[in-house]
Formats: structure tokens, C-alpha cells, sequence
């Protein structure tokens, strides 16, 4: 689905913050990201969500090579890839109904079209009843759930997540888990940031584990 | 709570702090070009009617001499005067005339007959049409000994490049103002979309096309411009009618006379009303671009590609 072949990255002058990566995302594959902070989690989650070019190696997504690709051909790889900010970014003035629909809306689509959808998938994250509510009246946890939600509305065939438990207690954090799994079950490749080992603990999966800019992988 | 809604949140906020801002900055840049812009429409057309009036009338003066029949020399003159193409009409001034126009220099009770004053005949000139001035000269000194033509040239020089320097200081001033427009509205319009930022950030991160980003934006912010716009527009058209109102009321008045002596009839007319909508519509265009240019710019800042 996603292959790096001797990826590196630098921002500027300044020496390489990711060196020679090769690794595969599979097609319904789980894998954790993880490693200390300011390791290159977040630039390696971009380079995967192609708002980064790399500086030397090769990046294919999708079988398409990503150095080639125009900027239509991005947005349209785009709507294939899910990604979940670690600030949620959620708009303020859209509903949580609204806010989940997004990507739908932005394609052109008529509500009528993914009202039903939008609903499902609120009620499979827990958010049934909070439908017409404003983000900032959202708890954090609910917050994260329709980040999740609107990252999987497309029905994306990889879903990216930066540290998505950072700001939720562990009872919380380990039912995400639980819908994330549940997700990649349905055949959705998953890579989650983390630096959370206990959340790691609890879910057998691949880990890929940045240090000082190189990875190591353990299946 | 219902089940579902319909959207009906736009996806740029209607409502926020910048955006009320920015309505206001443009109705007050708008208010001040369309003041700017009908001043000098009434400078220009009164300039133009200076030069016009000037234009329309030449006059004839013969003077006397001894053993002069000067009411038949004013009568050739005139038969002359008329008879050449573009000439409208042609009067003598007659005595009393003549010695009310004298008055304040002669005093009253002048009696032509006892001073050698020259008389004067008042050509009307037919408008849009060319008169041989040199034509008229020759004939007039060939057949009237003492004629001679003033056709104004001096004069209506003067007042044409003091009506240029007028109109064209007016169109300094506009072009200045102008300028301070435009910059105003695409820096205060920079700054309101600075707020939407994140908008655009995330329309982006879901999927959306840069041209669906940009014309979410373009849409609001040429609402917003055409709102600023009316507003300030409409001001200006208000202000026109009351200065138009008090003007028309105070023309038997010294500050009235006054104004109608420089400006005429205080009316911006048509061109003044239809420049009022085209800066409208013109400011509202250009808030609505420098929004799309700022979205497309930001959007390229967001992929290192």
C-alpha cells in the first residue's frame, strides 16, 4: 500500500531528522509508531500523509510514486488516507454532524446522500446523541471521537492517528483502541503515534520505533 | 433533538470580530473614494461648463471717431456678424445698456452722446459649431472702420488650464485615495483571513480541492465587501442629496451664491451615482481576490511538495 525505500528528510540546511527508512505499510495491517519526543513521529506521519516531500529516497503510494504526483492526483490520494490531529482540529462553528461530514461535503455531495452514514458512524464512535452539539462543548474524549469519525467517514484505506489517547484517561484511551481495532478488523490499514507504551501493551501489533532519526521495526 | 438537520453552517463562519471589522473598514474606504470620486466628477463638470459658457459669446466693439455714423457701423456689423456660419445671434448692446455697464466707473446720468465710448455688439455663438474667427475680423475692420472682434482666446486660455490644474489636482486626489483604498482593504482583508486559517488547514487535511477552499472563501469575503460597499456607498449618495438639498435651499443666500457661483447646481449627476456603484463593486471584486489570493498562497505553504 505505502513502501519507503531509503527515505530521508531534513528541514532546510539543518542535518537529517530521518534517515534511510524503508518499510511497508500493508493493506489491513496495524502498526504502532512510536519513540521519544522529537524523534521524527510527526514528520514520518507526514511524510506518510505526503504534506512532506522527503529529501532523498522513494516514497509509492498507492502504486504511484509520490515524487511524481500533481497536486490534484494529492487530493485525491487524500481522500483514501484518514488522518487524526493530535489537537483534533475540529471546526467550532460546524456541528459534531457537520464537522464528521466534512470530507463528504468538500467532495460536492448532497446531505441527503451520507446523512445516514454520518449518523451510523457517530453512533459506532458514541457521539449518537451529541449530533447537533458545537466542539467546545464537547468533552475531550468526544472531541477525539469525531476526529476519529471524520477521519473514517471517507472510508479511508489507511487511517494516520497522532498521538490520538494523548489527552483522554486510560478507560478512554483503551476503548479508542478498542474502535481502532475494530476498524482495521473491517480492513483498514491503522499507524498510530504513540509514546504511550501502556496503550501499546494492551494491543499486539507492529511497532515501529524511531530513534535519533533511524527505525527499527518489530513485527 | 432531532434526529438529523440539514447544514446550514457555511463552512467559512458568517459572523466574527474581523469580519465585522473588515465590513467597517471597507464602508468607510468606500464612503471616502465615493466622496473623493464625486467632488472631482463636480469639479470636472463644472470646469467644463466654465470653459463652455466662455465659449458660447465673442463680442464686437467699435469706436467712435469724428463724423462717425456709429448706429449704422453697429448695423453693418451685425448684418456682417450674422450672416457668417455659426453664429447663433447677434446683439447691440444699446445705449442704456451700455451706460449701466459704465456705471460704477461714470457714475449715473451718463450721456453717451457728450464721451467717445466704443458700443459693443454680443455675438451668441451656435454650439458643436466652428466659426472662421479670422474671417469675421477681416470683414468687420474691411467694412466697419474702428470694428474690432475680441473673441475671448486670453481669457478662455486661462480659465482652460486653470480648469485642467483643477481637475487635474482632483484627480491627483482621487488617484491618492484610491491607492489608500485598495491597500487598506487588502490588508485589513489579510488580516480577517489570518483568523480563518485553520479553516483552510483543515479543509485541506480532509480532502478538499484548493479551488473549493478558495471559493468557500471568495464567496464570503466578497459578501462582505459588497456589504462594506453598499454601505459606504450609500452614505456617500446621502451626502451628496443633503448638500444637493441645502444648496438648493440656500441660493438666495450669500453662502448659497457662493457655492452656486463656484459649483453651479451642487448635483453629482449620473456619472457620480453610476461611479458610486462601479467603486462598489469594484471594492467588493477586490476583497473577494485578495481573499482567494491569500487562501491559494497559504494552501501552497502547506504542502512541502
Amino acid at each position: 500500500m505505502i513502501k519507503f525505500e531509503n527515505v530521508g528528510l531534513r528541514y532546510g540546511m539543518g542535518s537529517e531528522i530521518l534517515r534511510d527508512l524503508t518499510f511497508h505499510i500493508a493493506p489491513g495491517s496495524f502498526q504502532f509508531l512510536t519513540g521519544p519526543s522529537g524523534a521524527g513521529k510527526s514528520s514520518l506521519l507526514r511524510l506518510l500523509f505526503l504534506s512532506l516531500s522527503p529529501t532523498r529516497g522513494l516514497i509509492n503510494v498507492f502504486g504511484k510514486d509520490a515524487a511524481s504526483l500533481k497536486r490534484a492526483d494529492l487530493q485525491d490520494i487524500r481522500q483514501d488516507i484518514g488522518i487524526v490531529f493530535q489537537d483534533f482540529r475540529l471546526l467550532d462553528h460546524l456541528t459534531t454532524f457537520e464537522n464528521v461530514a466534512l470530507p463528504l461535503r468538500v467532495q460536492g455531495r448532497e446531505e441527503a446522500s451520507y446523512k445516514r452514514d454520518v449518523i451510523d458512524l457517530l453512533d459506532w464512535v458514541g457521539l449518537s446523541d451529541r449530533l447537533h452539539v458545537l466542539p467546545p462543548v464537547l468533552s475531550g474524549g468526544e472531541k477525539q471521537r469525531a476526529a476519529i469519525a471524520r477521519a473514517l467517514i471517507n472510508q479511508p484505506k489507511l487511517l494516520l492517528a497522532d498521538e490520538p489517547t494523548g489527552n483522554l484517561d486510560p478507560t478512554l484511551a483503551r476503548r479508542l483502541l478498542r474502535l481502532f481495532a475494530e476498524l482495521n478488523r473491517s480492513g483498514t490499514s491503522v499507524v498510530i503515534a504513540t509514546h504511550d507504551l501502556g496503550l501499546m501493551d494492551q494491543f499486539q501489533a507492529r511497532r515501529l520505533v524511531i530513534n535519533e532519526g533511524l527505525l527499527q521495526i518489530y513485527d | 433533538m432531532r434526529a438529523t438537520s440539514p447544514i446550514s453552517n457555511s463552512i467559512v463562519p458568517r459572523e466574527s470580530i474581523a469580519a465585522n471589522a473588515l465590513t467597517l473598514v471597507i464602508g468607510i474606504m468606500t464612503f471616502l473614494l465615493c466622496l473623493t470620486f464625486g467632488a472631482v466628477s463636480l469639479v470636472s463638470d463644472t470646469a467644463s461648463s466654465w470653459k463652455n459658457d466662455i465659449a458660447r459669446e465673442v463680442t464686437i466693439q467699435i469706436r467712435p471717431a469724428d463724423g462717425f455714423d456709429m448706429e449704422n457701423a453697429l448695423k453693418t456689423a451685425q448684418q456682417i456678424a450674422s450672416g457668417m456660419k455659426g453664429i447663433k445671434s447677434v446683439s447691440i448692446i444699446n445705449e442704456a445698456a451700455t451706460a449701466r455697464l459704465l456705471e460704477p466707473w461714470l457714475g449715473a446720468g451718463l450721456s453717451l452722446d457728450e464721451l467717445p465710448i466704443p458700443r459693443l455688439l454680443s455675438v451668441k455663438l451656435k454650439q458643436g459649431e466652428r466659426v472662421d474667427f479670422d474671417e469675421l475680423r477681416r470683414q468687420l475692420i474691411s467694412a466697419v472702420p474702428g470694428a474690432s472682434l475680441d473673441d475671448h482666446q486670453a481669457w478662455s486660455d486661462r480659465l482652460n488650464t486653470m480648469a485642467g490644474a483643477t481637475v487635474f489636482i482632483g484627480l491627483s486626489i482621487m488617484a491618492l485615495v484610491m491607492s489608500a483604498t485598495i491597500l487598506t482593504v487588502i490588508f485589513a482583508t489579510r488580516g480577517a483571513m489570518s483568523s480563518n486559517q485553520h479553516i483552510v488547514e483543515v479543509l485541506h487535511f480532509v480532502g478538499a480541492r484548493d479551488n473549493y477552499v478558495a471559493e468557500q472563501f471568495q464567496r464570503h469575503f466578497l459578501a462582505l465587501g459588497l456589504k462594506g460597499g453598499a454601505i459606504g456607498g450609500v452614505m456617500a449618495i446621502f451626502t451628496f442629496i443633503i448638500i444637493g438639498i441645502w444648496t438648493g435651499q440656500n441660493i438666495a443666500t450669500p453662502e448659497g451664491d457662493q457655492v452656486t457661483a463656484l459649483f453651479g447646481t451642487f448635483s453629482v449627476g449620473l456619472i457620480g451615482y453610476a461611479g458610486t456603484a462601479v467603486i462598489v463593486v469594484l471594492i467588493s471584486f477586490l476583497t473577494a481576490m485578495t481573499s482567494r489570493r491569500t487562501v491559494l498562497r497559504h494552501i501552497s505553504t502547506l504542502d512541502n511538495k
